[in-house]
């Protein structure tokens, strides 16, 4: 499948990543009204890290043997069998953190202002290239199918 | 070719999924003595505290056992196993043939042999069911106050349970703290303290010594230092042990399959009977910190061992490296997470601690650490990205580079030394 793969060394730090990430999965796509009526309920879906020089976007890698799936109580942590992507149902997921304690990248967020559920990257599903990647300004976060 | 499952939880559901990634053909039977549709047993406690409705509870659509070719024979229970024939023999007479047999019978809750634990209104509380009897118990006996036996995690599910009931509750622990098996000491007060805040009577350092009725029904129960504590409802959640029973008494001349604490697996999760597998809380398996085989009784563990069962049962080969006890636990309010060792008791001149204690805003993180790997962590309060803990220990990574930044409050993939962060990003035959 298709995976966001992160290069690190073209990160400028310029978080565009997470401003699209929010627009995308906003009610209105809209990038003022996203932020001034949906936000903070609505929060990017990937972690950004920053220390000094070095910054980078961490979305889900939708692992092969994806431990949030395996700790997930609830079953609304599911592998999508279209897409292959790991995408949780926020209505369905109680907050039990489980995935959050699972998952070795911190990829997965407790969104606690708005759904109360876990909140994680879905690869903007159906879309062909998902919106972090389409509008990184330097390919720091790249969308393709690699060898396993 | 016939697969038979007995269980229907995490364990059946990771076998039935993993069969069916190899093996569309073959029939597949789940034998199962609750009537209900696959359901999440961690979520029988937000059933009852009515944070979920019924709808919830179900881990799988309904329409699961259709789409994976599975005949549920439900509301069965299977009374005996018998390898040399490759039979399961079922209550009223009756057995179901297999040629590749899964354990997945889970665990029993462990009580304690108290006097008056047949009185009405004493209840154990692992199954939807026991959810169902104690909400009945609830409304028709119009419960006030409560007692739970037991400060652990079932113990802890038992108090969120009560507490957005709105019920009074006293919980009581026979340690000298709460969650002794999964905290260290200062995490096991943080909690007390929090429960005691919202509310709870927390008595340590105790047990129930009797409990007493009053036609039939339970009115108070007696501690054994001799206090009373006025119960209208009594919980055990003292613990859960492997279900063995299908193999006990005489396990060897009973069915050849070897148990100890749990049901003894190997890799593939098979039993010492070819054809016989068994996974989740039912067995035994190797706890990777500790470097011994015992049962630790979590879902995630649950699934996994189902998943690698499965696989093997479908004759693709897969094996199961081992595990170690983590939870994730909402202490009325204060989300916890517990990964792996957190508070040895041997060789302790062995082991390095890192702690951080926030007393004003109530968070506390403790790491332990073994020859420069961490072997432990309990995140209280604050549990974002907790996870990249779990995978340190299970990679057993070298810490010593990124000590200094464990428990600061940046923390993240960053800290941690380029070669590593890229081997999980981009590495081979990990989890990505």
């Amino acid at each position: 499948m298709k995976r966001i793969y992160v290069n690190e060394e073209y990160c400028i730090a310029c978080r565009l990543c997470e401003v699209h990430c929010l627009v995308q999965h906003s009610q209105s796509k809209k990038i003022i009204k996203a932020y001034k009526e949906e936000a903070p309920q609505l929060m990017p879906r990937l972690v950004f890290e920053e220390e000094g020089p070095l910054s980078f976007a961490m979305p889900c890698r939708h692992c092969v043997d994806a431990p949030c799936l395996d700790a997930c109580i609830t079953g609304a942590m599911r592998r999508d069998e279209d897409t292959e992507a790991v995408l949780c149902d926020e209505d369905r997921c109680v907050g039990c953190w489980m995935c959050v304690m699972a998952c070795p990248f911190g990829a997965i967020q407790r969104n606690l202002k708005g759904t109360k559920a876990a909140s994680k990257c879905d690869l903007c599903y159906g879309d062909e290239m998902p919106a972090c990647v389409a509008h990184c300004p330097n390919e720091a976060l790249v969308f393709e199918e690699r060898e396993q | 070719m016939r697969y038979v499952i007995i269980g229907n939880s995490a364990a059946a559901v990771g076998a039935i999924e993993a069969i069916r990634q190899y093996d569309s053909e073959n029939p597949i039977t789940v034998i199962s003595d609750e009537t209900h549709h696959v359901y999440s047993r961690p979520l029988v406690c937000h059933l009852l505290g009515e944070l979920v409705d019924e709808d919830r509870m179900y881990y799988r659509p309904l329409d699961f056992y259709e789409r994976y070719g599975v005949e549920p024979m439900l509301g069965v229970r299977a009374t005996a196993i018998d390898t040399q024939e490759k039979k399961v023999s079922l209550a009223g007479g009756g057995a179901v043939s297999y040629d590749r047999l899964l354990l997945a019978v889970g665990g029993k809750p462990f009580v304690p042999p108290v006097e008056g634990i047949d009185l009405d209104g004493v209840f154990t509380f692992t199954k939807w069911e026991d959810a169902q009897k104690i909400d009945r118990h609830i409304k028709d006996h119009d419960v006030q106050t409560t007692l739970i036996v037991g400060g652990g995690l079932i113990g802890m599910k038992a108090v969120k349970a009560l507490m957005a009931r709105g019920l009074h509750l006293t919980l009581v622990e026979l340690a000298d703290r709460i969650l002794s098996i999964s905290f260290d000491h200062t995490a096991s007060k943080l909690a007390e303290s929090i429960l005691r805040r919202a509310g709870a009577e927390v008595i340590t350092g105790t047990t129930v010594k009797e409990i007493v009725g009053k036609e039939g029904r339970v009115d108070h129960a007696v501690l054994q230092d001799g206090e009373m504590v006025d119960c209208d409802l009594v919980i055990f959640g003292i613990g859960v042990r492997p279900n063995l029973d299908l193999i006990l008494p005489e396990p060897e001349k009973r069915t050849g399959i070897k148990v100890n604490q749990g049901i003894l697996v190997d890799a593939h999760m098979q039993t010492s009977v070819p054809d016989v597998y068994a996974a989740g809380d039912c067995v035994e398996t190797y706890d990777m910190i500790l470097e011994v085989e015992r049962p630790i009784a979590i879902w995630p563990h649950a699934t996994r061992q189902g998943h690698v069962a499965g696989c093997n049962m479908a004759g693709i080969e897969k094996t199961y490296e081992g595990g170690f006890p983590m939870n994730s636990e909402d202490i009325a309010g204060m989300p916890t997470i517990a990964v792996g060792l957190t508070d040895p008791q041997e060789h302790q001149d062995e082991y390095e601690i890192l702690e951080r204690y926030d007393r004003g805003a109530l968070t506390y993180k403790r790491l332990v650490l073994h020859r420069n790997r961490l072997v432990g962590a309990i995140c209280v309060g604050d549990i974002d990205r907790a996870g990249i803990y779990t995978g340190l220990i299970r990679d057993r990574v070298d810490v010593s580079p990124f000590k200094d930044h464990l428990l600061s409050g940046s923390f993240g993939l960053i800290s941690l030394p380029k070669e590593y962060r890229k081997h999980m990003v981009v590495g081979e035959g990990i989890v990505v």
